[in-house]
């Protein structure tokens, strides 16, 4: 139980700790930020033309 | 003690044929299993036409208290993998064969993806310039139709079923966070998709009942469907049709791997102390999905009130102390153990910070993804681009497909699953199946779940039982089977 405790609720010093010994937090949030850019661009050119017409014509029967 | 949990997956997918007018589905399904068959005939020697009915393996299940609803003139077959692959309800169907844990079925679950992509590219090389049958691993078409993704897992016939329904309710109710595969909109009856415009279940919004028979309408929590396929007078196979199709592999192992934990304790009659029955699960399971907060207090039978992130700590709780007093054998040591640790880090993160589960749980994935989107494109929950990207995310064609682009961790290897298209799984009777099917497929007429019948030419049929879902694995038979030059050796020597 008392492992339990600890993994739900983080101790807030160890938090800042972590923020502290970790200047590139930033740096990290920057390359996130790209992978979701680069991502984005991909979905943009892979998405149905006409996603939304194929999301209309999109009927199935019911089944189990 | 709790007995092995043998388990697998049976997935309905989505089906449509594009750029022929009308679809119909029906029609679609059976040139997309045929396609493949076909083109596995030439590689191994398959006959799967349908003139072979007999091979529809609920056809032979002994005492069917429900009778199944398969026309059996529709495609049928069975793959040299132990899996079975056909048309129900106007769908493509694939069962996996039976596996021994969770990493199995998750590996079999993608062997699975990968034979419905070959499908499709067998079938679009027959169809005219223009048209293509596309394939969605998905449960919902957003327009209030649902097809399912049931899951199957071995149970100890003695254990009162009383005591599954109570033990395994709350968990249905509450798993869906870890596992939820995420969906676009609502489809549920008094609720419009303004109020819910995302939500943590595909599944969630249509089902109306506790416990029942039903699959298709007044779907239950839990399904009693009892058709062991098996020896019924020692098993049960729990059939569970409230989960949703996952495309994230951790999604399916937890799925599947912290169920088969909790029917262990239930089993073993080592549920949680507290008492977890809800009040009204059936409203809870659509508000479980609905809340995004995951902080909606739920109202317990007894009068309090739970979160169901409490409840899936309260099983995890029992879980964990179960492993110590009885250990892991009934799911595997090695995988229960990961699927604990698995499970309690999905539970910690759910409750400090969900959006850290983006590559392993799918409706976390899709969050991400259409917030992301939303914010490049300036547009908000509603707007009908979404609703496409929460189709596509199911897209099974590579080109297509948004799950594979998103960044989901894999547990398996893309070399497991292309074995996995074609061997089955050594540790159950999936083995024997598979692999007679492979060596002798011009002498079996009829393969099923429970047997297979074998023509040796002259004699009656010879029909060799499996009802022991655990034998008849390489570890058993290997050997033997490798040594017999013939079936009909096969068949001497198995003594059947």
């Amino acid at each position: 139980m008392a492992e339990r405790e600890q993994k739900k609720k983080p101790a807030p010093a160890r938090q800042d700790e972590v923020v502290e010994d970790a200047p590139p937090v930033s740096e990290k949030g920057e390359k996130i930020k790209a992978e979701l850019d680069e991502l984005l661009d991909e979905i943009d050119e892979v998405l149905e033309e006409n996603a939304e017409d194929f999301v209309r014509s999109y009927v199935q029967k019911g089944g189990q | 003690m709790a007995i092995r949990k043998v388990l697998g997956v049976e997935t309905e997918f989505g089906i449509m044929h594009r750029g022929a007018g009308e679809s119909n589905p029906i029609a679609a399904s059976s040139m997309l299993i045929n396609a493949y068959v076909s083109s596995l005939a030439r590689s191994v020697g398959f006959d799967f036409e349908d003139e072979h009915p007999e091979i529809d393996a609920r056809g032979y299940s002994v005492g069917d208290a429900q009778p199944p609803e398969v026309d059996t003139h529709l495609v049928n077959a069975v793959l040299t993998n132990g899996a079975r692959y056909y048309v129900d309800h106007a769908h493509p169907e694939l069962s996996t064969p039976e596996c021994a844990d969770a990493r199995e079925v998750v590996v079999w679950d993608r062997a699975a993806e990968r034979i419905l992509q070959v499908s499709m590219e067998a079938a679009s090389k027959q169809l005219p310039e223009g048209q293509e049958i596309v394939v969605h691993k998905n449960n919902s078409d957003g327009k209030g139709n649902s097809y399912g993704c049931h899951e199957n897992y071995l149970m100890d016939r003695s254990v009162p079923f009383g005591r599954v329904v109570t033990g395994i309710l709350p968990f249905f109710v509450t798993r869906q966070l870890m596992v939820g595969a995420g969906k676009v909109g609502c489809e549920a009856t008094g609720m419009s998709s303004r109020e819910v415009p995302f939500q943590i279940s595909q599944r969630a919004d249509f089902f109306e009942e506790e416990v029942g028979l039903e699959t298709t309408l007044k779907r239950p929590i839990v399904n009693t469907r009892d058709e062991p396929h098996c020896d019924a007078q020692k098993y049960r196979r729990l059939h569970v049709i409230v989960g949703d199709a996952n495309l994230s592999e951790v999604c399916t192992y937890l799925k599947v791997g912290t169920t088969a934990i909790v029917l262990s304790l239930i089993e073993d009659d080592e549920l949680p102390q507290r008492e977890l029955a809800l009040a009204a699960p059936v409203p809870a399971l659509r508000r479980v999905s609905w809340d995004l907060s995951l902080s909606l207090p739920l109202d317990m039978a007894d009068g309090s009130k739970m979160t169901a992130l409490e409840i899936q700590w309260e099983y995890l709780d029992a879980a964990k102390k179960y492993a110590e007093s009885h250990g892991l054998d009934s799911v595997g040591e090695e995988v229960g153990a990961d699927v604990l640790r698995r499970w309690e880090a999905t539970l910690t993160a759910l409750e400090s910070d969900p959006m850290s589960l983006a590559s392993t749980v799918d409706w976390v994935a899709k969050k991400k993804l259409y917030e992301a989107y939303m914010e490049r494109h300036g547009v908000e929950w509603g707007d009908g681009k979404l609703a496409a990207l929460d189709l596509q995310y199911h897209d099974l064609r590579p080109g297509r497909s948004l799950a594979t682009r998103v960044g989901l961790e894999r547990i398996t290897t893309d070399a497991e699953v292309e074995a996995a298209m074609t061997t089955p799984p050594a540790t159950t009777r999936a083995w024997f199946r598979g692999t007679c099917l492979s060596k002798w497929a011009s002498s079996i007429v009829a393969a099923n779940w429970d047997s297979l019948v074998f023509d040796v030419g002259g004699d009656p049929l010879r029909r060799v039982p499996m009802m022991e879902p655990l034998r008849g694995t390489a570890a058993m038979l290997e050997e033997l089977v490798e040594s017999c030059r013939t079936p009909a050796e096969l068949i001497e020597r198995l003594g059947a």
